[in-house]
């Protein structure tokens, strides 16, 4: 398909691309925009290391063509920090539970949990591993990941 | 990105690398990549997946590389820069190093920059694996920097005009009296060059500031912010992608590609590829490079491929295949009483790296730059030579984290084929990044194997006589400087030849069982399987351990003992029974429902390195089960960072529930199906277990690997608690299998 102009609201900043519409989502937040945290893992929607949030919803970006999300606010890791580089409670969550090895799922692991407590606050485990399950970790983290999202939601409530 | 690290002398890689191709030379692959292609039978003795043996009392490491400033450079600002020849891999190597440094330098850990694996920058440390990196690396620049302290403090003394026992050294510091200097002050720019001959008087245990601490690592902030920390993150300007075409199979061979076609359908085409059977496309944008890889896939025609047995069961065929036999043990087979046997089997399990393996490769006509989540850069460097015909000086490799790997996954691969695209688009950075379809579909796999047991139980409830053979595939083909080891190797115009078998003794990896036994006898048979194989967590001790401890959960029973009560009747290791009691005490409370079981694992990982017990508890429900709790302790000797222990322990017992439970690689006639996650399902969040992991701590004891001790144990354990709760014993893997 021939390029086109697109708009993206990303982190809060409007952007002009120069793509070919079909392109998935993800790879012009990687290359074009320079935005590392949504990342490739199986280009089949199954494993959730692409996700961002798409008006607030956790989406898998790639397969998900630039131009369906034209004009609708787009956020990434990166955008989950406050604007003096304070971190959001689940990515400060993370790094003191120390929930990590290769880190590779983090990304998936960080936007679906933001999307998971913006409907359910104050969630139990069942509704953590239920509402996470769509995330692949390969590394075997998913221990560290509950017990973040958990201190991640005492947090807020508190 | 950054890369301001000085260059410096490598003539000691150099002669390393000498003595690497003297012993090293002839290791290569086992799988039946080319019809007609023959395997020599020479095997060779080394162990490509441990560093070479020790020499002296030093680390081995640090006796190849006994110069100071090969480990640790003092930096003008106040900080330090260490280098290690390992990887990144997710198990938390970069703050483990750090804080060793920072203990015998009484400097504090946040001064430390750790500098991984790069060719001509770090020592020559080989490949990141068999859990040995916390053993050799750590432990090198440990003595290196005790050393170095010692060093220091003499020259401080002599500049404060003091005597080396009245300085003081803190925090990056030395002082006497009224008198101070920086290390850089005290070093006047110079680096310390001196050699390092014996071991170290290292910080007495009760005066250890970081070592044992939970400091944190500093790469998971970066995580979390999706700052750039892997190589699948690297942009460079002008940079073009790139992506490959696969043959229908193993033995497919390319007969015709209509490229013109490709070229003039997409947009953004640089150039298509063809070398023989490798075929690739590299275009301006990523899209693009999909777009045009769509595209050659249908504009080439390829031969048949060779037809894998997919109508026998694995099972069946494995045992059907010629083997060569290699006795592990025989101290006889006297030994009377009750006789249980058993078969159990493992199919090929993949790495299945949540990220695809990438890299970037730039050739500027004169030298040929690598950057890569390779576990080996010096032998990736070493097999490249022969694949892109440059000198080693010509080509440097830089270790860059990739996606968490678990031993030899496509790393190694796709870094060749990037290096074949960079010669042919000089002064561009060519980046290559796998399909999940490459990576599940063309990854070397852990070996499928077959163990049968049996055991004679005396009349008093002990163990009298064991019997083990075991049937396995090689379990390592790392590039080794074989050609024919790196897929593209096997598909370019001259295909290399193989040379040898690879690491055999990978499937006899803890096949004796670590309990006190009268009489043993095991013996391997290799076999030369249909898939392509290599080094995969833990080698042939997660098989060898789930046979070994479900039969020792078969055994307890019928001798009608607690099975942690009849593990210790077999034990005289105190630090086994240690761990072993752990997790009892873990689990002894727990109550156990109808439709629920409790099971043991234990092993000594390689018999020589960390102990680890698991107590799995499961819950049946139908013909399904549940794993809803594991509990492990290890003992790893001296703790460097026990929440990266722990962080180990926990994902190494998860990652072995998934193999157990769900995993295989299935195939069919053509090729390998399992090439995305839907065919090839691994444990999700709502079927993760609650986990619990307790560390032993022993500061007087060396410090042992640990990254793979869990594998076994942790499949053992929850066998043993699935025959509780269902009364039929696991014997084949996957629990889940179609
Ligand atoms: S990369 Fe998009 S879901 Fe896996
Ligand atoms: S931490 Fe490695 S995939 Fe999750």
């Amino acid at each position: 398909m021939p390029q086109q102009q697109i708009q993206l609201t990303v982190n809060g900043d409007d952007h002009t691309v120069t793509v070919d519409p079909s392109t998935p989502l993800l790879y012009v937040l990687r290359n074009e925009l320079g935005l590392n945290g949504p990342k490739y893992g199986c280009g089949l929607q199954q494993c959730g290391s692409c996700r961002v949030l798409v008006d607030g919803e956790a989406r898998a970006t790639c397969q998900l063509p630039v131009s369906a999300v034209e004009d609708q606010p787009i956020t990434t890791l990166a955008g989950l920090s406050g604007e003096d580089g304070g971190l959001h409670p689940v990515q400060a969550a993370v790094v003191d539970e120390q929930a990590a090895q290769c880190g590779y799922c983090v990304n998936g692991v960080i936007i679906t949990a933001v999307a998971l407590l913006s409907d359910t606050p104050d969630p139990d485990r069942a509704e953590i591993t239920d509402g996470m399950n769509e995330v692949l970790c390969r590394c075997g983290t998913h221990a560290r990941f509950v017990r973040a999202i958990q201190s991640a939601a005492d947090a807020v409530d508190a | 990105m950054s890369d301001d690290a000085p260059k410096r002398d490598a003539s000691e890689s150099s002669l390393s690398r000498r003595i690497f191709l003297k012993s090293a030379g002839t290791v290569a692959v086992g799988f039946s990549l080319l019809p007609g292609c023959q395997r020599t039978d020479g095997e060779t003795e080394e162990d490509p997946d441990a560093d070479p043996a020790r020499s002296s009392d030093l680390p081995p490491s640090l006796a190849q590389h006994p110069r100071i400033d090969a480990w640790l450079q003092v930096l003008g600002d106040g900080r330090l820069r260490v280098y290690t020849g390992k990887m990144e891999l997710g198990q938390g190597i970069r703050v483990a190093i750090a804080q060793v440094a920072a203990e015998e330098l009484h400097t504090s850990p946040d001064r430390m920059e750790v500098h991984l694996a790069e060719t001509g920058v770090t020592p020559n440390e080989r490949y990141t694996s068999a859990s040995v990196s916390i053993e050799h690396s750590a432990t090198s620049v440990r003595h290196a920097s005790a050393t170095a302290r010692r060093i220091l403090k003499a020259q401080a003394a002599q500049q404060f005009g003091a005597s080396p026992d009245d300085v003081d050294v803190d925090d990056g510091t030395l002082s006497t009296g009224d008198q101070s200097a920086t290390f850089a002050e005290v070093l006047g720019g110079e680096q310390i060059t001196e050699t390092v001959t014996a071991p170290a008087d290292l910080r007495p245990t009760d005066e250890r500031e970081w070592v044992g601490e939970p400091v944190q690592r500093k790469d998971i902030e970066r995580m979390v912010r999706g700052d750039e920390v892997y190589v699948q993150d690297l942009q460079f300007e002008g940079m073009v992608h790139a992506r490959v075409v696969r043959p229908p199979g193993y033995g497919a061979s390319l007969e015709n590609v209509d490229v013109q076609t490709v070229q003039n359908e997409i947009d953004g085409v640089e150039q298509v590829v063809q070398n023989g059977s490798f075929l690739a496309v590299v275009a301006d944008g990523e899209h693009q490079a999909l777009q045009a890889q769509q595209a050659l896939r249908e504009n080439a025609q390829w031969s048949e491929p060779s037809s894998l047995p997919a109508d026998t069961p694995l099972e069946e065929h494995i045992r059907d295949l010629p083997s060569e036999t290699e006795s592990v043990v025989d101290d006889g087979s006297a030994g009377e009483g009750e006789r249980v046997s058993a078969s159990f089997f493992r199919p090929y399990v993949m790495h299945g790296s949540l990220g695809p393996s990438c890299a970037v490769g730039h050739y500027d006509g004169d030298r040929l730059r690598i950057w890569t989540h390779s576990q080996g850069v010096y032998p990736l460097r070493d097999t490249l030579t022969e694949l892109v015909d440059l000198p080693p000086e010509k080509i440097e490799v830089k270790g860059v984290p990739g996606s968490g790997c678990y031993g030899h996954n496509g790393a190694d691969d796709v870094a060749a084929d990037v290096a074949l695209l960079a010669m042919e688009i000089p002064n561009r950075h060519v980046r290559l990044q796998w399909e999940r379809e490459d990576e599940h579909g063309w990854e070397p796999y852990g070996s499928a194997m077959l163990m049968d047991v049996e055991a004679r139980l005396g009349d008093d409830g002990t163990i009298q006589n064991w019997q083990f053979d075991v049937w396995s595939d090689t379990h390592s083909t790392r590039p080794g400087g074989d050609p024919g080891n790196l897929l593209a190797g096997r598909y370019v115009e001259d295909a290399s030849e193989l040379t040898s078998r690879g690491y055999l003794a990978g499937g006899y990896r803890n096949s004796i069982p670590y309990y006190e036994l009268p009489s043993r006898r095991v013996d391997a048979h290799f076999f030369d399987g249909p898939l392509r194989v290599s080094a995969l967590r833990g080698l042939g001790a997660h098989a060898n351990v789930f046979a070994i401890e479900s039969m020792m959960g078969e055994l307890a029973d019928r001798a009608d003992a607690d099975p942690v009560a009849f593990r210790r009747r077999h034990l005289e290791d105190p630090r086994a029974v240690a761990v072993l009691d752990a997790v009892a005490e873990s689990a002894q409370n727990v109550t156990v429902g109808t439709d629920e079981g409790l099971g043991y694992g234990f092993a000594r990982y390689k018999n020589s390195a960390s102990y680890c017990a698991v107590a799995a508890k499961v819950q049946a429900q139908g013909d399904d089960v549940t794993v809803t709790h594991l509990w492990g302790a290890i003992d790893a000797g001296e703790i460097i960072n026990p929440d990266g222990l722990r962080n180990q322990l926990e994902g190494g017992m998860i990652q072995s529930t998934s193999w157990m439970l769900n995993e295989e690689v299935q195939f069919d006639e053509t090729h390998v199906t399992s090439r995305e996650w839907g065919s090839y399902p691994i444990l999700r969040f709502e079927e993760v277990p609650v986990v619990e992991a307790t560390v032993l701590d022993r500061p007087d004891e060396p410090s042992l690997g640990a990254g793979e001790a869990a594998q076994g144990p942790a499949t053992g354990a929850v066998g043993n608690a699935i025959a509780r709760a269902t009364g039929t014993r696991v014997r084949s893997l996957p629990v889940r299998s179609s």
